[in-house]
């Protein structure tokens, strides 16, 4: 064992595909399960929630726009760059949430599993929710569903990577764009994973991630009229309820904390998650007869 | 007066792949060769220079393929569907990277130019397994219950035109949903199933649940009939098609058949004509015409068919017909000396039965297989070139006079796996579609692909639908 | 080789140009186009491999038809003397270079550009009627163009009043380009700009380049450089097969102009195999087809200096005016 000196990692927020500090200039003290120190976190501000809107915003045209094969390629690349540094994350999560070793690799390695998941649901969400509509008359109808905007998404506070990966994949697997607000006991992992993000071809502002109080984060972020949804997974039950009641201004899609214990992250996700933030569109088209006198073939 | 801007030839590296004088048959993970030692040889159809030595399948061969895909069904059935699902992953990776490889080595063995190679069947290869890949851990959300169970071992047989992709559209939903395989590729295209078990040895697969047999129809004709098939995938003849159907009658095998086609093209005066001639050429010439869902029946409103005639010959004529390994090569060899003979015979009936024949001047080399794009123009539906597939570089054109016609005429084929219709006007597509008898229908364009769209035909063009969710059924126990 | 249209249209297709509502019918007549597959086919001849000989031919080639342009407020009669210097002699190093096409730029600075090519066969184009917008009056851009003749100017290029043809007042743009067209008297070539970012859709550039082609064009030119969307593949595949089809239907030879956007050797060959397969071989001259482009020369001699000393070159070795 040598008694070099390592060098310690300054974390940074992620937004809009770059690494910057808090405006705010505010960090706090991130500590272990022990309690020991391990990092001073950005400590974001309603200013960093409102540029992080602004990034999600920016690249919800492109992100939505791309094709869903384009999109499973992107979210299978993030597992590999993932898997690459496993022990990394291993590391961070048995830090962060007071794991043995070996208990903070099957988190790491559900998380890893959990992109593949969402990968291959980009291509195939829109065969299981959507289809034809046989209506009674001479129509085409399709049904289709497409991302609902940019959504604001508190990460779990207890699974500091598994439910952070179990909220985000999904929300950007259809096409949305997230402002993700991590744990706020456990923050490190989650910025981390924004390094994962930002070399994995996945486009700067699809995900854009946060730390700090999540009540003072959350509110400006529920009471944002350019957010479309948010997920209160992270909100304590009067948090959550407050939250609810700002997004109402603009009718944000809400997905209510489950009553889940926090600490079931590795049971089968379902399509839930997805379906939350997600719209349906119908078209309808004419069909008609072929001849003009209106006898069809 | 200025030189014509004529393309220098610009050839693929051939040193990108690396192919083995010899290959064996792929069986429970090692390549082995035939119990009775026998072999074929394997040549570009461009050139007739012998590519490799195959080993060549026969019963006691395939018997071993099915019972090594019998014995690794057990535990590749019993895997989670994600961790299956990580398997076909890594294969879709693999021929990510490998593609260019790929590429080169589906040219020379099939003849087709290395543009389409390159840049329709390798990207469809790695995205077919992509997709299938992803369904594979969600099995309980494709329609057909919870904890649909597979079949167990499939015996494949696939054809010549698109030897890989059709390996992939075979291969990956069985897999996916936890059956095994044996495989048989075309006899005058077997390398790159060879190189594919080289994949599946690089991605780590299990022995076993992958097996490929060479050989010719004899073969096939042996993977089918083994009584431990549970599942027989052909695509091919129609011919070969419904021997296989009498074949399997009476037995458990579930069975999924992709045949021939006549495919009409329909191009109404409204059409997008510069769009539609190129549908047109697509849809015809795109791998020399050998397609089974090809649009080898141009079926144009009266109106405008002398107009579009004559954009269309414009067109054929600036077609690049030669060396399929030279990027800018439009028209590649036909696959085999068979094929070619085939169609010479057919074209020259459509010629003896008066229909008038038509080709841009172009040079033919001087070895290998070739044939010079063709146009019939006066075909009536009486014309054997109207009926039959020839299954190469030759459109029949054919008039009609409105909507109903067009779909009559359309119609009046034993075949239905694809058409085309060309038009501005929306309700028109969807009324003429809506009457078609073909499974596959294009608007607009024509022969699209896409790994999560089901592809497969009505009447005589065989059952079953490869691709997409309900591609997932052919091999499901639902 | 079809000769120039004349001032008065010879395309025999009077009768379309009658009335507002003969002309709109005819253009709202012609077919349309789909989007998708045209730009699939552009992409698909883009991914011709043009080798060796072919490219030292197409490099040659493209830059004997490159307008350079310089179109800025701050140009002065210093930067134009060095623009002409540059389209007489592209390469400095090397003689063998073609000169380019033309230069182009603003009225004002025509009687400047005329003396920096003086001797040679580079033209001077200018353009016109109140560019880039052409939100003035008729009597104003006909004022321009007269100055621009009247200084020597060889071409004229004028742009179109994109806010009549997007409102439907296609005889007003039409009127306009006649005018033009006389004022530019039979000395000057006529290219009409169409600004195809503006009319945004296919169906819209290729009414465009027939309403262009039915009032006289000499050229027909996809852009200004002043937009975000200029030349692309696909829009200029689609005004070939407009000039292409025109030229059957009443054996007038137009000439096509993308401008803008186009800044590597790479690109410029794709336009001209575009060309090449589209239009024809009867396109691939300077006096039927051209580049509006500024910084695409230095690109296309850097690759021409690859071709001949097989290594690469730098910006350190073409001149940077």
């Amino acid at each position: 064992m040598s008694d070099r000196l390592s060098v310690f990692k300054t974390y940074k927020l992620y937004v809009g595909g770059k690494f910057p500090r808090s405006e705010s200039g505010r960090v706090y003290e991130v500590t272990d399960a022990k309690g020991k120190w391990l990092a001073n976190a950005p400590l974001s501000s309603r200013k960093d929630a409102r540029d992080a809107v602004v990034a999600a915003r920016k690249a919800f045209g492109a992100w939505s726009g791309a094709t869903a094969y384009n999109r499973g390629q992107i979210l299978y690349r993030i597992a590999e760059m993932l898997e690459g540094r496993r022990d990394q994350y291993v590391a961070e999560v048995a830090d962060a949430e007071g794991l043995a070793k070996s208990k903070a690799a099957a988190q790491v390695d559900a998380a890893i599993d959990r992109w593949v998941w969402y990968a291959g649901w980009t291509d195939k969400i829109a065969q299981v929710v959507g289809g034809g509509n046989p209506v009674a008359g001479p129509f085409f109808n399709l049904s289709s569903p497409e991302p609902t905007g940019v959504v604001a998404v508190l990460a779990p506070r207890e699974s500091s990577l598994l439910g952070l990966v179990s909220v985000v994949a999904p929300v950007i697997a259809t096409g949305n764009t997230a402002v993700v607000v991590a744990s706020e006991k456990s923050p490190l992992p989650a910025l981390s994973l924004g390094e994962v993000l930002a070399t994995s071809d996945l486009p700067g502002g699809v995900v854009n991630v946060l730390s700090g109080r999540t009540a003072e984060i959350a509110t400006p972020l529920a009471a944002h009229q350019d957010v479309n949804a948010i997920d209160l997974t992270g909100a304590d039950e009067t948090l959550a309820k407050e939250l609810e009641i700002a997004a109402a201004d603009n009718l944000k899609r809400v997905l209510r904390p489950q009553p889940v214990d926090d600490a079931d992250w590795s049971a089968a996700p379902g399509i839930d998650r997805m379906t939350a933030f997600l719209e349906t569109k119908t078209v309808w088209h004419p069909t008609g007869a072929l001849g003009a006198s209106g006898s069809s073939y | 007066m200025a030189p014509v801007f004529e393309y220098a030839p610009a050839p693929e590296s051939r040193a990108v792949v690396d192919i083995a004088a010899s290959y064996g048959l792929f069986i429970d993970g090692e390549f082995t060769e035939a119990a009775d030692g026998k072999v074929f040889k394997t040549v570009s159809p461009s050139t007739e220079e012998v590519l490799s030595e195959v080993a060549e399948a026969g019963e006691a061969d395939v018997d071993r393929a099915v019972k090594a895909a019998r014995k690794a069904f057990e535990k590749w059935s019993a895997l989670p569907g994600s961790e299956r699902a990580k398997y076909l992953f890594r294969i879709a990776r693999i021929i990510q990277e490998r593609s260019r490889e790929l590429a080169v080595l589906e040219t020379l063995d099939n003849g087709k130019p290395i543009k389409e190679t390159r840049d329709a069947d390798l990207p469809l290869v790695a995205a077919h397994f992509f997709y299938y890949a992803g369904w594979a851990d969600k099995l309980d959300h494709a329609g057909f219950g919870a904890n649909p169970r597979p079949l167990g071992v499939a015996g494949q047989v696939i054809p010549w035109n698109f030897p890989l992709l059709m390996l992939a559209w075979k291969i990956a939903p069985a897999l996916a949903t936890g059956n095994t395989v044996v495989l048989k590729p075309a006899e005058t295209t077997p390398l790159s199933a060879l190189f594919f078990a080289d994949i599946c040895r690089q991605a780590g697969l299990p022995k076993g649940v992958v097996n490929i047999v060479t050989g010719d129809g004899r073969t096939g004709a042996a993977l089918i009939a083994h009584p431990d098939v549970n599942k027989v995938a052909f695509t091919g003849s129609t011919a070969v098609g419904k021997e296989i159907a009498r074949t399997v009658a009476g037995t458990r095998k579930k069975l999924t058949l992709e045949l021939g086609g006549k495919g009409a093209n329909i191009v109404f005066d409204d059409a997008p004509i510069d769009q539609a001639v190129e549908g047109i050429v697509n849809g015809i010439f795109f791998n020399q015409g050998q397609v089974c869902c090809a649009g080898s029946r141009l079926l144009v409103q009266e109106s405008i068919h002398d107009e579009l005639l004559d954009s269309l010959k414009r067109r054929l004529s600036t077609l690049r017909l030669g060396d399929p390994l030279d990027k800018n090569t439009d028209i590649g060899a036909i696959n085999s000396a068979e094929q070619l003979a085939r169609i010479t015979a057919l074209a020259d009936q459509g010629e003896a039965e008066g229909a008038e024949r038509w080709s841009p001047a172009c040079d033919i080399p001087e070895n290998g297989y070739w044939f010079a794009p063709t146009l019939f123009t006066n075909v009536t539906q009486a014309h054997t070139v109207a009926r039959d597939e020839i299954f190469g570089p030759v459109l029949s054109v054919l008039t009609f006079r409105t909507p109903d016609e067009a779909v009559a005429k359309a119609n009046n084929t034993p075949y239905g796996l694809s058409a085309g219709i060309w038009t501005e006007k929306g309700s028109r597509i969807l009324a003429v579609a809506n009457k078609l008898r073909a499974g596959v229908i294009w608007s607009n364009t024509f022969n699209k692909f896409d790994p999560t769209s089901p592809f497969g035909g009505y009447k005589e063009s065989g059952f079953g639908r490869e691709g997409g969710r309900h591609g997932l059924e052919a091999y499901l126990d639902v | 080789m079809p000769t120039t249209a004349s001032a008065a249209p010879a395309h025999g297709l009077a009768d379309v140009t009658a009335s507002d509502s003969t002309l709109r019918r005819f253009l709202h007549g012609l077919p349309g186009v789909d989007a998708v597959g045209l730009e699939a086919r552009a992409a698909s001849l883009g991914t011709r491999s043009i080798k060796t000989t072919a490219k030292a031919y197409a490099l040659d080639l493209a830059i004997s038809m490159v307008d350079l342009t310089t179109l800025e407020g701050a140009d002065t009669p210093g930067k134009v003397r060095a623009l002409g210097a540059k389209a007489v002699r592209p390469d400095p190093t090397d003689r063998t270079a073609p000169a380019t096409a033309a230069v182009c730029v603003y009225p004002d600075m025509v009687p400047a550009a005329k003396e920096a090519v003086a001797g040679s066969d580079v033209k001077v184009a200018s353009v016109a009627t109140a560019f880039p917008a052409g939100r003035a009056s008729m009597a104003v851009k006909l004022a321009d163009v007269r100055e621009a003749v009247t200084a020597g100017a060889d071409e004229v290029d004028m742009v179109i009043d994109r806010g009549a043809f997007l409102a439907g007042n296609y005889l007003k743009v039409y009127d306009e380009i006649v005018a033009v067209r006389e004022a530019c008297g039979t000395s000057a070539r006529l290219k009409v700009i169409f600004e195809t970012g503006e009319l945004s859709t296919y169906d819209n550039i290729r009414r465009a380049s027939w309403l262009g082609m039915l009032a006289g064009a000499d050229f027909i030119k996809t852009s200004t450089g002043k937009v975000a969307v200029n030349a692309t593949p696909a829009n200029t595949l689609l005004m070939l097969e407009a000039v292409r089809d025109f030229r059957a239907q009443t054996g007038v030879q137009v000439g096509v102009k993308p401008a803008g956007g186009i800044r590597t050797a790479k690109d410029a060959i794709k336009f001209l195999v575009l060309v090449n397969e589209t239009a024809g071989e009867d396109w691939l001259d300077n006096h039927w087809f051209r580049f509006g482009a500024s910084s695409l020369l230095n690109d296309l001699l850097m690759q021409r200096q690859k071709l001949a000393s097989g290594r690469y070159s730098g910006p350190d070795y073409v001149t940077v005016d």
